[in-house]
């Protein structure tokens, strides 16, 4: 607990300026990337000090996006389990369907400040992938959105709403097919091409300064969650409970509360088939530290430290690493991280949209689904604020394939 | 004394450039690997690097993405790699071998167990891409105790700071990498490399190596004619990566570098002490 203090008390430094949060994050690349990092990390510094560029990010979260998003008392489930009320931010009403458009249109801002015109991204599921070719479409730029050809099959509905938005999908057939080849392509990409693109790469993992960057977008998610839970509930909320797949829409909700410290924090990593084996993706609960993608951090390897293969029922969770400053909250014991399976999430994804007629995301199905269980451990004077962090349009295929039901 | 070290004092002397190839350790197949090393020295190679596969390797092109893939898929890993050193090393003690990776598997492995077995197989050299100087200080300790040089990459675009960090740790040579991109991408802009190589020059007291986008012998002459060592990566797996067999691989290396090796040698080169 001392440890735990100390650690806190030092984090209005973190990351330094090298982007370690403790030992975790950095910028493990190659020199060739070095200066995209370093031109990024100085407009990054600067523009977030621009009261010209604050003040249009903030009209285009309000008036595009449509925040602030609500939060939404679910009072049928509270009944249900009979514990701690359940409360969502409901991340699943902004435009496109989730989280990651706070971030885009952050970074989209930035690279047109930039003077970029083309934008770059990678993406699993294809919701950050919709929301970079949402922002490249408002902002008249050319998007070019990298997705593992595995992916590609799987979310085939996104892969059409991104080339109805203008935006050229390429599937990468390298390594496992699925996000973390997509992440090592748009890489690729973006240090052959950096004086024209921009990598708007998706969540707080990759090399500094994306992990405190993308943070710093998502933040807005639990500022207006501590302000709505003030004035509505007139307290905070004992629990914070989020999905962790790189981590963004998490870090979104913890960062405002964690000098909070009666605010219990805790990340839910997809279990996939059970952690005993390896068909899961929750690398701080099964994994160990290595570096991967730009950064130190908690990561799902083999014995001769090659990256393994994940496994998850929702693409958005299916990554090997885990955003830096996730590794280093629960190093220093701030934040807890947990794992729910495929079942327990597809359980849960039935029961909100039953009990709530709310859909969830099958990534945010996994937080409401260990929301629920916390909830029913707690008295009924406790309050678990849980980020729905998108919804359930883009996953209603998979469910159906699931069920064994055909359109 | 470290065999790079050695070597390039040798080639300074002889006022010759040193030519070093770049293949992928189990690529296209675990046995081939040690006879195309020594193919490659038959044809003129003066140092070999040789690269560790890993799954994820961000900063390299299809070409060499796709020799660790399918190294990997052949079952080369770490143990596999330092034996492929520890054999070329029972016919060859003088050549120096540079080992080319990515951080996470000797992270896996631990830098100090790693450093002591690639010692002791015969490895002179590390470079390991993701890992700039700003990362490495903790490396340095356990390399040095066992002899092993860090080999960083520098680019036109590197700042002072970093250039003089990358000086403080290196050892053996510096890897100059002129295009922007990942390995294999384009083709070497030769002209401005004279300048450049001459800033590295001014902060970095070693010898300067030139790689990527080298693909053929008149472009290795004229890097040869401001450089110190020319290295050639995609190219030769390119070539590689269509080998059949074992004995075809060798005779691709050898067809391939033999040319290259000679345009250098014919190339005006600069005197030794004006470089110096
Ligand atoms: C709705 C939703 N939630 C969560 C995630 C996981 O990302 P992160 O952990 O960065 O929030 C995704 C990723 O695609 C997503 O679409």
């Amino acid at each position: 607990m001392v440890e735990q203090a100390l650690k806190l008390e030092q984090r209005e430094a973190l990351p330094d300026l090298g982007g370690h949060f403790g030992i975790f994050g950095g910028r493990f690349v190659s020199e060739t990337l070095m200066p995209a990092l370093e031109e990024l990390d100085a407009a990054w510094r600067r523009y977030m000090k621009d009261p010209d560029f604050l003040a249009e990010m903030d009209r285009d979260l309000a008036h595009f996006v449509g925040r602030p998003s609500p939060l939404y008392l679910a009072e049928n489930l509270t009944r249900q389990v009979g514990g701690a009320r359940i409360v969502l931010k409901r991340e699943d009403l902004n435009h496109t369907g989730a989280h990651k458009i706070n971030n885009t249109v952050g970074q989209g801002l930035l690279a047109r400040a930039m003077g970029k015109r083309r934008v770059i991204a990678e993406t699993g599921a294809g919701q950050h992938g919709v929301a970079s070719a949402t922002i490249a479409a408002r902002l008249g730029m050319e998007c070019v959105v990298y997705m593992g050809a595995e992916d590609v099959r799987r979310q085939a509905v996104n892969v059409y709403r991104m080339k109805l938005l203008g935006a050229q999908v390429v599937a990468v057939e390298s390594g496992s097919r699925t996000l973390k080849d997509a992440l090592n392509e748009a890489m690729r990409d973006w240090v052959t091409n950096v004086d024209d693109t921009f990598y708007i790469l998706g969540t707080v993992a990759g090399p500094h300064p994306y992990p405190a960057m993308v943070r710093d977008f998502n933040a807005i998610v639990g500022r207006e969650a501590r302000a709505q839970m003030l004035t509505e509930y007139g307290r905070l909320p004992d629990a914070l409970v989020a999905c962790v797949g790189g981590g963004s829409n998490a870090i979104g909700l913890f960062y405002p509360f964690i000098d909070d410290t009666e605010v219990a924090m805790i990340g839910v990593e997809a279990a996939g088939r059970g952690l005993s084996g390896q068909e899961h993706a929750a690398s701080l609960c099964a994994g160990r530290v290595g570096v991967l993608h730009g950064s130190r951090t908690y990561l799902l390897d083999d014995d001769s430290g090659q990256i393994r293969h994940t496994h998850s029922i929702s693409a958005g969770l299916d990554y090997p690493g885990v955003g830096p400053e996730h590794a280093w909250l629960k190093d220093c014991g701030r934040a807890r991280y947990v794992g729910v399976s495929d079942t327990e999430a597809l359980e849960a994804f039935h029961n909100l949209t039953r009990t709530e007629g709310i859909m969830p995301a099958l990534e945010s199905a996994h937080a409401i689904a260990y929301g629920l269980k916390l909830a029913a451990e707690l008295p009924q004077d406790q309050i678990v604020l849980v980020n729905l962090s998108g919804r359930g349009d883009k996953d209603i295929n998979t469910v159906a394939e699931l069920e064994g039901i055909e359109f | 004394m470290n065999r790079i070290d050695r070597r390039f004092s040798e080639l300074k002397r002889a006022g010759r450039v040193a030519l070093v190839p770049y293949v992928t350790a189990g690529h296209p197949s675990p046995a081939a690997t040690v006879p195309v090393l020594h193919a490659a020295v038959k044809a003129g190679a003066d140092l070999v690097e040789l690269g560790m596969p890993f799954s994820d390797v961000m900063a390299d092109g299809p070409v060499i993405q796709n020799a660790h893939e399918r190294a990997l898929a052949q079952g080369t890993g770490l143990d596999q790699v330092l034996e492929m050193v520890s054999a070329f090393r029972r016919d060859d003690v003088d050549t120096p071998i540079i080992l080319m990776g990515y951080a996470n598997p000797i992270e896996r492995r631990g830098v100090g167990t790693f450093a002591r077995q690639a010692s002791e197989a015969g490895v002179d050299g590390l470079l390991i891409v993701d890992c700039p100087a700003d990362e490495a200080d903790d490396l340095q300790g356990q390399l040095r105790s066992h002899d092993i040089h860090q080999i960083f990459l520098v680019a036109p675009t590197t700042t002072d700071s970093r250039l003089n960090h990358a000086a403080r740790l290196a050892g053996g040579f510096v890897y100059y990498v002129s295009i922007k991109g990942v390995t294999g991408a384009a083709s070497l802009d030769v002209d401005s490399l004279a300048p450049m190589i001459k800033q590295v020059r001014a902060r970095i007291d070693l010898p300067v190596a030139v790689g990527f986008g080298i693909r053929e012998p008149a472009q290795a002459a004229a890097v040869a004619a401001v450089a110190d060592a020319v290295v050639i990566g995609s190219a030769l797996v390119d070539r590689l990566d269509r080998c059949e067999s074992v004995d075809e691989a060798v005779v691709v290396v050898r067809e391939f570098l033999a040319p290259v090796r000679q345009a250098m040698d014919n190339s005006a080169p600069v005197s030794v002490e004006e470089t110096a």
